[in-house]
């Protein structure tokens, strides 16, 4: 797979700018890349807004080295979880997402005067156990702040957040990075600066057309936790894989219910770039991203941006950006607003918040509700965090990281363990039916783990079946359709009915090879030329002649025998 | 908006009188006037100015005020919507920066700065219920412009209305007069 020399001669010219438009004409072929995360080169295709990691090079065959300048991307996130109460943070109005526009409104919501703030105790709880979760220090004294800015959608002028002093401070988490276009997977850590408590603002539908905007409170002064990381991430990958992990943490907690596209998680992400030793750039934030994809497409493309105008000899202004999904790129948002001075003061109507060490440091006699850290610490209900679900698959049954990723996420952890420790299932079959078959089957079905259409009995039952060798996975997948809809026949009939046995008898398959091979001269010459991938072409054809019914692997091992003689 | 505010407190309403014009009077009907107006505000203003004899202020040792240039007046009008749009504004804002910084004479050396008058007390936490909302023509009662029970407002940031400062320019970046009065 070697690039073109004249391609690599061009890029390797300092092009004046009025031929940029040759570089940007190459960025639409492939190229080779060594992936900079896993090291392996694969073919990547640039496009308008194409993933590039910022300290990626080209190279070429001849091992001589092509680099872009070595930029380095620092990404830093701060998520807004709204908190799964049935009331706000500091009034007594609902939360439920979806009713009509501003019924959902109290009038301190809806800043009248003469209304005053009170704090919900759930929303306090809440984030306590995510704290204690997240490994934070949480601050037995914390205060509140008003934060203003104006904005239609805040009727107040001013936000009720912490600032200097939050609730919890530090911790981190260890989340699995997952690259998107390699299948590569590893651990890694972030830090968090801290966690606090504040107030959503209302949601504002922009109408262009007729020069205004449409504001509903109903989400105004829903509770939220802003969750601050250090500025630890290098890549859009990175920054989505945690945050895919802290959603998983937030919903097995039940703080959050980490439906991004309703808005009750949303991430602003702090990039910058720079040269190595370099002190750290300007950086820009991009606000109000509402899907993992969408982080990871937005951070990578302000990335790039910012390269582009850095190589280019321009200068990066500190600004607020959003990203538009339909161009793949960011904009600014607010006209210039330099030193944007929320000018904070201390809440005037909270006194500080206390969270106590247990009942006993609650003053006797008061009837009012409180909040321990006793409580977020032991529940007797203790929920298993994915990290620890995940420890638990790769130490006790030997899962590696790669599947017990899928395994956690998906919620297959509990099926996992019942199955392999109840019906005793060989731990790599029901890891590998549960990740693929299983996982297409219930997406077919649209139904959640919880409410499996097939018994556990069903499915282990199967899964005996395959680790002898006698159905083969894209059968089973059948089967569980089946089973779905007939729940009375057991797995036996249903296999016996549609003849879906592993085809056992090695003549028929050799038969069906020799069809193959007699049909395909062409690729039979290839393969001898030495291109070996026929082999997997050959292998689907087999198989589709057997209709499924056997091993990949053996129908590849017999052609090899067949074609090497 | 004063009858929403009296109906939410519990009180009845009762008219005073028809003026001839055509507006009318309302007035709150107390049930307990007493024990809601008993008011700890005293009735005349118990403060009194500084007297300079017994209290020499130092003058030249406080912070002096800062240059108040065009950029400052923009940023500040951006963030404050109050405009500063004559001499005699500005003017204000000037002096009323020279009478805070009297403050510094005040020595606060190891005192924790106060955050407001409650900071002695626990925050008081109340159950997760739902027990307000509900009550849109309440809550729409004062907008101006409602469109199918959302309220409208400008697109995007409230907007800044660029104004000249040209008339200004006379009266910016000029030390301060000498006069110290308070």
């Amino acid at each position: 797979m070697a690039v073109s020399t004249t391609k690599i001669a061009i890029l390797n010219l300092a092009l004046p700018m009025r031929l940029k438009h040759i570089q940007s004409s190459l960025r639409n072929s492939k190229f080779i890349y060594a992936c900079s995360f896993c090291g392996s080169s694969h073919q990547r295709s640039f496009t308008k807004y194409s993933s590039v990691k910022s300290n990626q090079r080209v190279n070429t065959d001849g091992g001589e080295k092509l680099s872009r300048k070595e930029w380095k991307s620092v990404i830093g996130l701060e998520i807004h979880a709204q908190i799964k109460s049935a009331s706000k943070l500091f009034s007594g109005a609902g939360t439920q997402f979806g009713m009509s526009p501003n019924t959902q409104v109290s009038l301190f919501d809806a800043a009248f005067p003469g209304t005053l703030p009170v704090l919900n105790q759930k929303c306090v709880q809440a984030a306590v156990r995510t704290a204690k979760a997240l490994g934070c220090h949480i601050n037995r004294v914390s205060k509140f702040d008003r934060k203003h800015y104006f904005y239609a959608d805040m009727p107040a002028g001013y936000q009720i957040t912490q600032q200097r002093h939050p609730l919890a401070v530090g911790g981190s988490l260890t989340y699995v990075f997952q690259c998107s276009s390699t299948s590569r997977v590893e651990r890694r850590s972030a830090r968090l600066i801290q966690i606090q408590l504040e107030q959503d603002s209302g949601k504002s539908l922009h109408d262009l057309e007729n020069g205004i905007s449409l504001i509903d409170l109903n989400r105004a002064g829903v509770g939220l936790m802003e969750i601050v990381t250090a500025p630890d991430f290098t890549s859009g990958d990175d920054a989505a894989s945690f945050v895919k992990d802290l959603r998983d943490i937030l919903v097995a907690l039940g703080t959050c219910d980490g439906r991004m596209a309703e808005g009750s998680m949303r991430v602003d992400a702090n990039v910058s770039v720079h040269l190595p030793g370099d002190p750290l750039g300007i950086r820009t934030e991009v606000k109000n991203l509402n899907s993992t994809k969408n982080i990871r497409l937005a951070i990578d493309s302000e990335i790039q941006r910012q390269i582009e105008v850095l190589e280019n000899g321009g200068v990066i202004e500190n600004e607020t950006r959003s990203f538009h999904a339909e161009d793949g790129q960011t904009v600014a948002m607010r006209d210039k607003e330099k030193l944007l001075d929320y000018r904070f003061l201390p809440e005037p109507n909270l006194p500080p918040l206390v969270i106590h060490l247990d009942g006993s440091t609650v003053s006797s006699g008061s009837s009012s509700l409180y909040v321990t850290l006793e409580e977020a610490e032991c529940g007797k209900d203790k929920v298993l965090l994915p990290e620890q679900q995940r420890i638990i698959l790769e130490t006790k049954y030997g899962v590696p990281l790669i599947h017990s990723v899928v395994l956690v996420r998906h919620g297959l952890f509990d099926l996992f363990e019942v199955l392999v420790t109840h019906h005793n299932c060989d731990t790599r079959a029901t890891a590998a039916i549960l990740k693929t078959s299983f996982m297409s089957f219930l997406d077919d079905q649209k139904e959640e783990v919880t409410r499996n259409p097939v018994t556990t009995e069903q499915l282990a039952e199967l899964i005996h079946i395959f680790q002898r060798g006698e159905i083969s996975s894209s059968s089973l997948s059948i089967v569980l359709c089946e089973l779905s809809t007939n729940s009375h026949h057991s797995c036996q009939s249903i296999i016996e009915e549609r003849g879906l046995w592993m085809e056992s008898n090695n003549d028929i398959i050799l038969a069906a090879i020799e069809e193959v091979l007699a049909k395909n001269p062409q690729n039979v010459k290839s393969y001898k030329k030495g291109k070996v991938n026929q082999l997997k072409v050959f292998t689907t054809k087999v198989m589709k002649i057997l209709e499924g019914k056997a091993s990949a692997s053996h129908i590849q091992s017999l052609i090899k025998d067949k074609l090497d003689k | 908006m004063q009858r929403l505010v009296c109906k939410r407190l519990g009180l009845g309403i009762l008219r005073l009188s028809d003026q001839p014009g055509g507006s009318l009077q309302y007035c709150a009907n107390v049930l307990r006037p007493a024990a809601l107006f008993a008011s700890k505000v005293p009735e005349q203003p118990t403060w009194v100015p500084i007297d300079h004899d017994r209290v020499p202020i130092d003058h030249d040792s406080l912070p002096e005020v800062p240059e108040i240039d065009l950029a400052l007046v923009e940023q500040l009008e951006r963030i404050s919507l109050v405009e500063f749009n004559n001499e005699a504004g500005l003017r204000r804002l000037r002096e009323a920066v020279k009478f805070a910084n009297q403050m510094h004479v005040v020595d606060t050396e190891g005192v924790e700065p106060m955050d407001s008058v409650l900071e002695d007390r626990e925050c008081y936490l109340r159950s997760d219920e739902v027990t307000d909302g509900n009550c849109v023509e309440d809550v729409m009662s004062n907008a101006s412009k409602v469109e199918e029970q959302y309220f409208v407002a400008p697109p995007g940031n409230i907007p800044m209305k660029k104004r000249d400062k040209e008339h200004l320019s006379g009266i910016l970046n000029t030390p301060t007069d000498g006069d110290k009065a308070s």
